[in-house]
């Protein structure tokens, strides 16, 4: 059982990462990436959603006739969006008005219906509930890193707004990195979130080509000595 | 088999009152705090105007509404913010539109003492491009706070401009357009703000009573 949720993991966290390899979700990916602190809200939003409504999916999975599975899939993800929108606006307000239109859209976020679908509706509670959180966290890793980057490269800054998220404390919770850096315009606007993701998706690539080459390398000494 | 499509229907039935009933239940738990916090909100951004020592009323309730106004840039009705100060209505906070931004309309909130000096101007909104047009935001440079304590009398109307129409204000390195807008947007604001100081101070009267 234990080899199993290694293997959910290892699926929502690398091979089957939701937005290097699925490429799904990418409309707020892109679009809400400008700093570290708006991928971090973006993408615990996401990630609470995907955990609450692959847990629900699962538990009435018997109950639900085939037929009618994808409206109910989409009403128990609609509602569980609009909960979490509300009690946004109400604790978190000011991060809620940066991200506005994007936390209603995580309804449409495929990622979400697609893991209640491929997941949630054949398994267990608690293996879905394994796989959205997974699934959640591997998103959660890129937006706050493409994030992290864009800010870094765009304005100089990281951490930048975090009382948005943390309160007043976190107010000097910013590193600034050039004093008068003029900002790099190009990272900032949406062709920089293309270029970043494009980037960090070579790099996936890479390490895995590498990864496969080691293996290969591995494994020929093992046949030279099975021939022996 | 009509059997099975009752049996379907109810059960679709049954998950949309039970979604329904849960989203409610969390709008009416939330709503207070969200109308507390957009009010929070509106007063932080009125006090950045109008610092807590200028005024002794409640300054988003003391609203009136009006009409939409070429000065303003309006199309709508808007609301004016009313600051008392012992009885006395000291400063005026206009919602007004610069509509020739370079990226559309700027949003602004203007506020104007009594004696018609300017006591400041915000962006509310804008999509001026991030980088060179964004200066205007008052987190991001000073400029903004050059509009404080000018009138129609510390300037002429030939000094309400940017320095590159031979006007008073600085514009920005890459970006003229934007200043232009704010500084034509604010000149206009005073100009409504004289014509109908009458009328305004009277509404101030009678939403005093309002309250």
């Amino acid at each position: 059982m234990s080899n199993d949720y290694q293997k959910i993991s290892q699926d929502g966290l690398w091979t089957n990462n939701v937005a290097l390899v699925q490429l799904l979700g990418l409309c707020p990916l892109l679009a809400v990436t400008g700093t570290f602190i708006n991928g971090l809200g973006l993408g615990l939003a996401t990630l609470l959603t995907l955990v609450l409504s692959n847990a629900c999916v699962s538990a009435i999975r018997h109950w639900v006739r085939p037929e009618i599975r994808i409206p109910v899939f989409v009403l128990i993800i609609a509602s569980i969006v609009t909960i979490i929108e509300m009690l946004m606006h109400a604790w978190v307000p000011g991060l809620y008005t940066i991200l506005g239109i994007f936390i209603p859209l995580i309804v449409t976020n495929c990622s979400i219906i697609a893991r209640a679908e491929a997941f949630a509706a054949k398994n267990p509670i608690l293996p879905s509930v394994i796989d959205g959180f997974m699934m959640g966290i591997g998103f959660l890793l890129i937006l706050i890193l493409l994030g992290g980057l864009r800010e870094l490269v765009g304005s100089g800054t990281l951490f930048d707004h975090s009382e948005l998220m943390f309160g007043e404390v976190a107010k000097d919770w910013t590193l600034s990195f050039a004093d008068n850096y003029r900002g790099f315009l190009l990272a900032i606007l949406p062709p920089g979130a293309f270029i970043g993701l494009g980037l960090l998706i070579a790099g996936k690539n890479y390490i895995d080509l590498k990864k496969a080459n080691v293996q290969t390398v591995s494994i020929q000494p093992a046949t030279d000595q099975l021939t022996q | 088999m009509n059997k099975q499509i009752l049996i379907t229907a109810i059960i679709l039935t049954l998950f949309a009152v039970i979604g329904g009933g849960l989203v409610s239940l969390t709008e009416q738990n939330t709503s207070e705090q969200i109308k507390t916090n957009d009010k929070l909100a509106l007063q932080k951004t009125l006090n950045t105007i109008l610092p807590a020592t200028q005024y002794d009323n409640d300054l988003t309730s003391s609203v009136i509404r009006i009409a939409a106004n070429k000065l303003l840039g309006t199309k709508q009705q808007s609301s004016v913010y009313i600051a008392r100060k012992n009885n006395q209505a000291s400063a005026f906070i206009f919602n007004a539109v610069a509509p020739d931004g370079y990226n559309g309309n700027i949003h602004l909130l203007i506020g104007i003492f009594s004696s018609g000096e300017i006591a400041g101007v915000r962006v509310v909104k804008h999509k001026e491009t991030p980088g060179l047009g964004d200066a205007i935001e008052a987190r991001r440079s000073d400029w903004i706070l050059g509009f404080n304590t000018h009138s129609l009398n510390s300037l002429s109307n030939k000094q309400w401009k940017v320095k590159r129409d031979g006007g008073h204000f600085d514009q920005f390195t890459g970006a003229t357009i934007t200043p232009r807008a704010i500084v034509k947007a604010t000149h206009n604001c005073l100009l409504y703000f004289k014509q109908h100081q009458p009328e305004l101070l009277q509404s101030a009267g009678t939403a005093k009573i309002k309250e």
